[in-house]
């Protein structure tokens, strides 16, 4: 088996104006996810939004530089992840496919990444 | 094996034929592609100089297998401690093992989705699809996509990681995906022919390797999914555009156009083969792409000459590919076509509707077919300013010399 990371980049727009019934919705659906794929996931979270990211680099002087925001700003935002544990690529993205936001939220994305 | 073949013949027959079998039995043994085409090449290699002493074999194929796989061993077994992180080939039945009586068709199917795993870049699977399926080196993928070696190996060697490292499965893909993913292969195939057939730039019109290569592929497809009729379809598209090759070029080297084209050049061997092919691709309810592509192409190869070409089969068949399939160049086709089944001020018009296609806007052919529509017309200034702005967007000489020439023709007119 392997560890794969599911970055969920979604739009932060939609959930600033949607209403409450409609996270409560998405938020069962990652529930409904969760129980569904309980085997194989080993941990998930669900981040705050980008607006409230602070960046940490080093200024060139031996500092440090906080900066406000997320370190890519991108109109997707990540916004949560989860690590699951599959044998291969084609069952992690089977289970990317199973979030919940698709066909809910529009143009989201999920990074499906391996991890050491 | 052919007795007349000389070894080195036999060897080279054999690498067109059975690499990708011998390499995908081979990794089945070492679970590392790289190690697998290590051992491959040892086989072949070893081939030249054992079939000059003891003969050519009478199954090439299962002796050059058995050879990569006893090295594949000997190297496993010798340098067990020293190799440290093998790249897995990811595989859900790793605990059963490599299996000896398992279907040889099966062990190359897995090879070709491999490549083809739609999580590798597209150029990716074309370079990985010639290295492992068709057995080239890298300096000659690297030759015929004009990019230099070290680009190619560069290429080469990331999607091999993110085959090991990602766990793209070494399998043949589940129903549910496996007709997107044949359409993956199948465009990965069609890619290569394409780009065989008129080469983007360079002194020829067409690189012969890649195409013969294309089709290599394209039969072996049909042989591993013999019930498949997008795969006969892609066959049959393959073989009746090759089917002119012989009369694409003139005697100056330059490019013969399908309307000027010797006909009695045409193969008609690959032609009859096509057609037949072509049948049976059409037996699909609704047809997929290629099956249409190559009936497209066998309206023009039944024709005996340009002017009785019939354009309105041509034109509808355009229709049922768009709603298929929509895409720019289809579009100008079919305007190309509907030009010379309603007359050039048609032709025009339809290409007038497409002048806002920024994918077109680069394409030489757009301009092209707009030059031959209005010299038609005798719009001859009009005429010359479209050779001219097609002249810009191609780097082919062969398609250069014949624009120019062209250009000549109007001049003395």
């Amino acid at each position: 088996m392997a560890r794969y990371l599911l970055l969920i980049h979604d739009n932060e727009a939609y959930y600033d104006t949607a209403g409450a019934d409609e996270r409560q919705a998405l938020d069962e659906g990652h529930e409904v996810f969760a129980r569904e794929h309980k085997d194989i996931i080993v941990e998930g979270g669900h981040l705050q939004a980008s607006t409230t990211a602070t960046v940490v680099r080093q200024d060139g002087k031996g500092d440090f530089l906080l900066t406000d925001g997320p370190y890519a700003e991108t109109k997707e935002a990540l916004g949560g992840y989860y690590v699951i544990d599959v044998a291969t690529l084609d069952q992690a993205l089977a289970v990317a496919k199973r979030l919940p936001f698709f066909g809910e939220v529009g143009d989201a994305a999920v990074e499906v990444r391996p991890m050491h | 094996m052919r007795e007349d073949l000389t070894v080195a013949e036999a060897v080279a027959l054999a690498h067109r034929q059975e690499w990708a079998f011998v390499l995908a039995a081979t990794a089945r043994v070492t679970r590392d592609l790289d190690l697998a085409e290590e051992c491959v090449q040892d086989a072949y290699a070893k081939a030249l100089t054992t079939w000059t002493e003891t003969g050519v074999p009478a199954r090439p194929g299962a002796w050059l297998t058995t050879t990569a796989r006893n090295r594949a061993i000997d190297l496993i077994r010798r340098e067990a401690f020293f190799r440290t992180a093998l790249p897995l080939l990811a595989d859900e039945e790793t605990t059963s093992g490599p299996a000896d009586g398992e279907d040889i068709a099966d062990e190359r199917l897995r090879l070709i989705f491999t490549c083809c795993h739609p999580a590798l870049a597209p150029e990716a699977q074309v370079a990985l699809t010639l290295r492992l399926v068709c057995g080239l080196t890298t300096a000659q993928i690297a030759r015929a996509f004009l990019v230099t070696e070290s680009t190619m190996a560069a290429r080469i060697t990331r999607a091999k990681k993110k085959i090991a490292v990602a766990r793209i499965p070494y399998r043949i893909p589940d129903a549910e995906d496996l007709s997107d993913r044949i359409e993956m292969v199948l465009t990965v195939v069609d890619l290569l022919f394409t780009t065989g057939h008129v080469a983007p730039n360079g002194p020829d019109l067409m690189n012969t390797e890649l195409i013969s290569r294309a089709v290599d592929l394209a039969r072996m497809l049909v042989e591993l999914l013999p019930g498949d009729e997008e795969v006969a379809g892609l066959l049959a598209l393959l073989l009746l555009t090759d089917a002119r090759r012989a009369a694409r070029l003139g005697s100056s080297g330059a490019a013969v156009l399908l309307p000027d084209q010797d006909r009695g050049l045409w193969d008609q061997a690959a032609i009859r083969e096509g057609q037949s092919l072509v049948r049976r691709a059409l037996r699909r309810r609704p047809p997929g792409q290629f099956a249409v592509r190559a009936a497209i192409a066998a309206v023009h190869s039944e024709s005996p000459s340009w002017g009785a070409t019939d354009w309105d089969e041509i034109v509808g068949l355009y229709d049922v590919l768009i709603a298929r399939r929509p895409s720019p160049v289809a579009a100008l086709n079919r305007a190309v076509a509907s030009g010379f089944a309603g007359g050039p001020e048609a032709g025009l018009a339809a290409l007038d509707r497409l002048a806002t296609e920024p994918q077109l806007a680069t394409y030489p052919y757009a301009a092209v077919a707009r030059g031959e529509f209005l010299h038609r017309l005798g719009r001859r200034e009009e005429a010359r300013a479209a050779f001219e702005e097609a002249l810009t967007f191609t780097e082919n000489k062969a398609e250069r010399d014949s624009l120019r020439q062209r250009l000549a023709e109007l001049g003395e007119g």
